[in-house]
């Protein structure tokens, strides 16, 4: 994983997404997902393109199934866009770069 | 730079033509498109691939055709092709609003799985409808799905989804299965699933907050309609070809598959070469698109000579 995406946990989540200052961009991923590991390179770059204005990071689904939970993930991948603590919007299914980056935009905008 | 030959598409149609065009010192770029790997990296076990008597996982034998591609020197790029110019000399190739030129075109784009047009089944993708079984199955433990379709993709993925739902029901709006005689006995043999025959999925009912919560089928024999819950549906009911990009300037069939000359891989345009699943309605096969993945390399090196030397 690159440096800065961050790995989100059952545990971390709260204080990490939920209570983060700016704007995250959350992977909802697994190992045995293929389109997870298409997407996975464009989450790292969205990483380095938006460094300090979105913090980004990924939940592998198998050990975080508490969140999965949660926000009804039924997909992956799945993207989830958190903004001062609910979801401001989400995308599920591998997408071109420029669709995440528009609802990213529309975000910290 | 003019290039020599840019491959549209990273199957094993397109990545089997990435190897030959670079052992011919093509130096070919290839645009792995919305889908690296294509199909089968959302498939699980690939038992039919020669070379793999155990058999291999789709996305891991992806990697391999990749990393023998690049080996030879071509180059991959993590793209998706928005448009094309197939009148001008050199091609034209645009991801977004950066321009590629090209003396040849391989079109490797393959196909994507079809939907049924539903509005209920576009607003309900991702949050309880699938097109992939691998991908989402693990979302539904202990709960009931239904699977659309009759062949051996709906067979594969029923079986998968036995691993996590506990009931499984396949719609078939036939009183046959499509699928393999291998693929229809393991399904009915696993005591997970059941096949409701002469049935037609009509509706999806639910919502994205709490996903899918029932099916409206329909008897194709009595037309009588009925509901029945569920948590999950998924869609195995074929494939149709990635040719929008290529309408205006190549000759496609009714189906719209591209149209290629007998025996090779050959279109209306000469320059542009069209191989796997884009051009075949017929095989599908991994095999067989790498196949033609390597003629349209072959074809393409060809081509290439004869503009040289004229």
């Amino acid at each position: 994983m690159a440096d800065n995406v961050v790995e989100f946990t059952d545990d971390n989540f709260d204080t990490e997404v939920l209570k983060s200052e700016v704007p995250v961009l959350v992977d909802f991923w697994a190992e045995w997902c293929g389109p997870c590991k298409m997407i996975s390179p464009i989450v790292e770059e969205i990483a380095g393109d938006y460094n300090g204005k979105v913090k980004v990071g990924k939940v592998n689904v198998d050990f975080n199934q508490q969140i999965a939970m949660t926000y009804g993930i039924r997909g992956i991948p799945a993207l989830l866009v958190f903004n001062s603590g609910t979801v401001a919007n989400q995308i599920v299914g591998a997408v071109p770069k420029n669709h995440i980056t528009e609802i990213l935009d529309e975000v910290i905008k | 730079m003019n290039r020599k030959v840019i491959i549209i598409g990273s199957g094993p149609a397109g990545l089997t033509a990435a190897t030959y065009a670079a052992r011919a010192n093509l130096k070919p770029l290839v645009f792995e498109g919305a889908q690296p790997g294509g199909q089968l990296t959302i498939t699980t076990d690939v038992e039919n691939y020669p070379g793999f008597p155990d058999g291999i996982m789709g996305p891991d034998l992806m990697d391999k055709f990749r990393e023998q591609a690049k080996r030879f020197g071509a180059e991959c790029h993590f793209k998706h092709v928005t448009k094309v110019d197939f009148d001008s000399n050199p091609f034209k190739v645009w991801v977004g609003d950066e321009t590629y030129l090209s003396d040849s075109i391989i079109i490797a784009t393959g196909a994507t799985a079809r939907l049924l047009g539903l509005d209920s089944e576009k607003e309900l993708m991702g949050h309880g409808v699938s097109a992939c079984a691998t991908c989402d199955g693990f979302f539904f433990k202990d709960k009931k799905v239904f699977v659309v379709g009759g062949g051996d993709s709906a067979m594969e993925e029923a079986n998968f989804l036995t691993k996590f739902a506990s009931d499984v029901q396949i719609i078939h709006r036939r009183d046959e299965l499509r699928a393999s005689k291998i693929m229809q006995d393991r399904v009915i043999d696993n005591p997970k699933v059941n096949i409701q025959w002469n049935t037609t999925l009509e509706n999806i009912e639910g919502n994205i907050d709490d996903g899918v919560s029932a099916v409206v089928l329909r008897d194709t024999i009595s037309g009588d309609e009925r509901t029945e819950k569920c948590d999950g549906v998924f869609l195995a009911i074929g494939h149709t070809p990635n040719t929008e990009l290529f309408d205006n300037f190549l000759d496609l069939d009714n189906k719209k598959y591209i149209c290629t000359k007998n025996n090779s891989t050959k279109t209306s345009v000469g320059g542009i070469f069209a191989c796997g699943d884009v051009q075949d309605s017929i095989y599908r096969q991994a095999i067989t698109a790498a196949g033609s993945g390597c003629m349209a390399a072959i074809d393409a090196e060809k081509y290439l000579e004869s503009i040289e030397s004229s």
